[in-house]
């Protein structure tokens, strides 16, 4: 079977400084892979990298587009990379505000992907807006307002929406439920789950709560200091934690 | 003549402004970025128009300046006035006469010929600003052919209005390949953007020149559901009882009075002297008298 993505000795420096260095992994289709770590231990770089915002010092990032078969992402032409971006890839921030367009209604920012690749009639926009508003729990009657109007929640749930619209095969999401309270964590959490799921998604999710890796990742990595220090089966990862700093994360959460 | 050289600008400045309207030419609808001047008037009154026109003027041509349409307005009339005392040429109210026309936000009623030049004034020469503030952002947008926003600000309009309600600096998309904002002409002009004459497109406070050659290839961009639409009101001409014309509503009183009248007042003119009388042309005639 091909990985969806093959990812080989991934580093970035910032100067001497290193973001993450010596990442390697393969990520194979409906798969979903966590990483966790402090702040600054270069996972959103890592992400960054992976998604073409950046560009990586070493290694290369090889995807498996529908026409050419394993591509490095690196090396691909811009037009062709910003191309994946609108239609192979998602990528979820972490603020809603940074994925949105907020001075543009709900059913204008679900519509943008699809016009982006081409579609021009309104009436088939506008019904695939409203069905995948509705797809996010927001209600057909809001596909008018614009984002500002939105509670955080439901904007995270329309970034969302914005971006599954064009059938993605691979999510790249950065802290999708940091900054929201706990219900509604838990909501978005749920949602998430199910969209994996029914669309068979591969997804790399970065975030610093081991409850949202525990939930929905298949797989995870361990990061600090740049590097990745554990990685393996999430139960198996968070249940038995080998190296010092995992089992110092694990012990670190709160029971309640 | 004057102690200006000839057009005001001096002749290293129209050589750089020439270059940019040629290199326009030859990329229709593309942004050519050029080194704006400072012009004896203020930003918003057509010192991008004014460049591309003293840099297009030579001493036999004949110029013609329209403000939305009209010869007499204070724009016109002060542009007109500046190149007859920098340039000298000869000027001129008659569409058809003129070798080089100066519009803000109009095309002439009249069909242009291949020997004439129109030039526009242009106040924000970027498309896609209102939608992507980054300038970086829209370059790349444009070179990578990437368009899609601009429908998106169509959709917005047909989700709150039920219509696309963009009535003037309708966006058109130029021998398929640049987006262009056709400057604030209403939008009834835009089919009339595909003519035999040259136009070239010249903004000032954002040092942009931009060119359509000859009979090129424009097309509105709409919606397969929600075609393009050139509208006007819905009326005649009061002063010419001209039907297909492009109007200005003109309100006369407190109580509700309104009449309409043709933006272009040469072709109104024209019109009236051929014999054809609007709706309240006697009177308003008799009034001068």
């Amino acid at each position: 079977m091909t990985p969806l993505l093959q990812v080989n000795d991934i580093a970035k420096f910032y100067g001497s400084h290193v973001g993450c260095k010596g990442v390697s992994f393969d990520l194979f289709p409906g798969e979903v892979m966590g990483i966790v770590g402090e702040s600054g231990s270069g996972k959103s770089t890592l992400l960054s990298c992976l998604a073409g915002h950046l560009e990586p010092d070493e290694g290369q990032v090889q995807f498996d587009t529908r026409a050419d078969g394993l591509k490095d992402t690196i090396k691909m032409s811009e037009p062709e990379r910003r191309m994946l971006g609108r239609t192979d890839w998602a990528f979820v921030h972490q603020h809603a505000r940074d994925g949105l367009r907020m001075n543009i209604s709900a059913g204008g920012n679900v519509g943008e992907r699809l016009m982006a690749v081409g579609e021009r009639h309104y009436g088939d926009i506008r019904a695939k807006a409203v069905d995948w508003l509705d797809r996010v729990e927001i209600s057909e009657d809001r596909v008018d307002d614009r984002p500002t109007t939105f509670s955080g929640g439901m904007q995270q749930r329309l970034q969302i929406a914005r971006n599954l619209v064009t059938g993605p095969r691979l999510v790249f999401m950065d802290e999708p439920t940091g900054g929201l309270d706990v219900s509604v964590q838990a909501r978005l959490l749920d949602l998430l789950r199910n969209l994996v799921r029914e669309m068979g998604l591969s997804a790399i999710i970065v975030t610093h709560d081991l409850a949202v890796v525990r939930l929905l990742a298949d797989r995870l990595m361990v990061m600090k200091g740049g590097h990745v220090v554990e990685a393996g089966l999430t139960d198996q990862v968070l249940d038995d934690p080998q190296h010092a700093y995992t089992q110092l994360l694990v012990s670190s959460v709160l029971q309640v | 003549m004057s102690d200006y050289n000839f057009a005001y600008l001096d002749e290293q400045t129209k050589r750089m402004i020439r270059r940019a309207i040629l290199k326009g030419l030859a990329i229709p609808g593309y942004q050519v970025p050029f080194a704006s001047r400072e012009m004896p008037m203020p930003y918003g009154w057509g010192t991008g128009g004014v460049q591309v026109s003293a840099a297009t003027l030579t001493p036999d041509d004949t110029l013609k300046v329209i403000d939305q349409g009209a010869d007499d307005t204070t724009n016109a009339v002060s542009i007109r006035k500046f190149f007859e005392v920098t340039a000298g040429v000869a000027t001129t109210e008659d569409t058809t006469q003129a070798s080089i026309i100066q519009t803000r936000h109009r095309i002439p009623e009249a069909d242009l010929r291949e020997d004439q030049i129109l030039v526009y004034q242009v106040p924000i020469p970027e498309p896609l600003r209102f939608l992507e503030p980054r300038e970086t952002e829209t370059r790349k947008m444009h070179s990578l052919e990437e368009y899609g926003l601009m429908h998106v600000k169509l959709y917005e309009d047909i989700s709150q209005h039920g219509a696309i309600a963009t009535s003037y600096a309708y966006p058109v998309k130029v021998e398929g390949r640049y987006v262009m904002d056709p400057s604030p002409i209403p939008k009834f002009d835009n089919p009339k953007l595909e003519m035999a004459a040259i136009q070239l497109f010249g903004a000032g406070r954002e040092q942009r020149i931009y060119a359509l050659p000859p009979y090129t290839k424009v097309v509105s961009l709409d919606f397969e559901d929600y075609p393009f639409v050139a509208t006007k009101a819905d009326h005649v001409c009061d002063m010419c009882d001209a039907s297909d014309s492009y109007l200005d509503e003109v309100i006369l009183d407190d109580q509700g009075n309104r009449m309409f009248v043709c933006s272009d007042t040469d072709y109104c003119t024209g019109r009236q002297q051929a014999g054809h009388v609007g709706a309240l042309g006697t009177t308003n005639a008799e009034d001068a008298a």
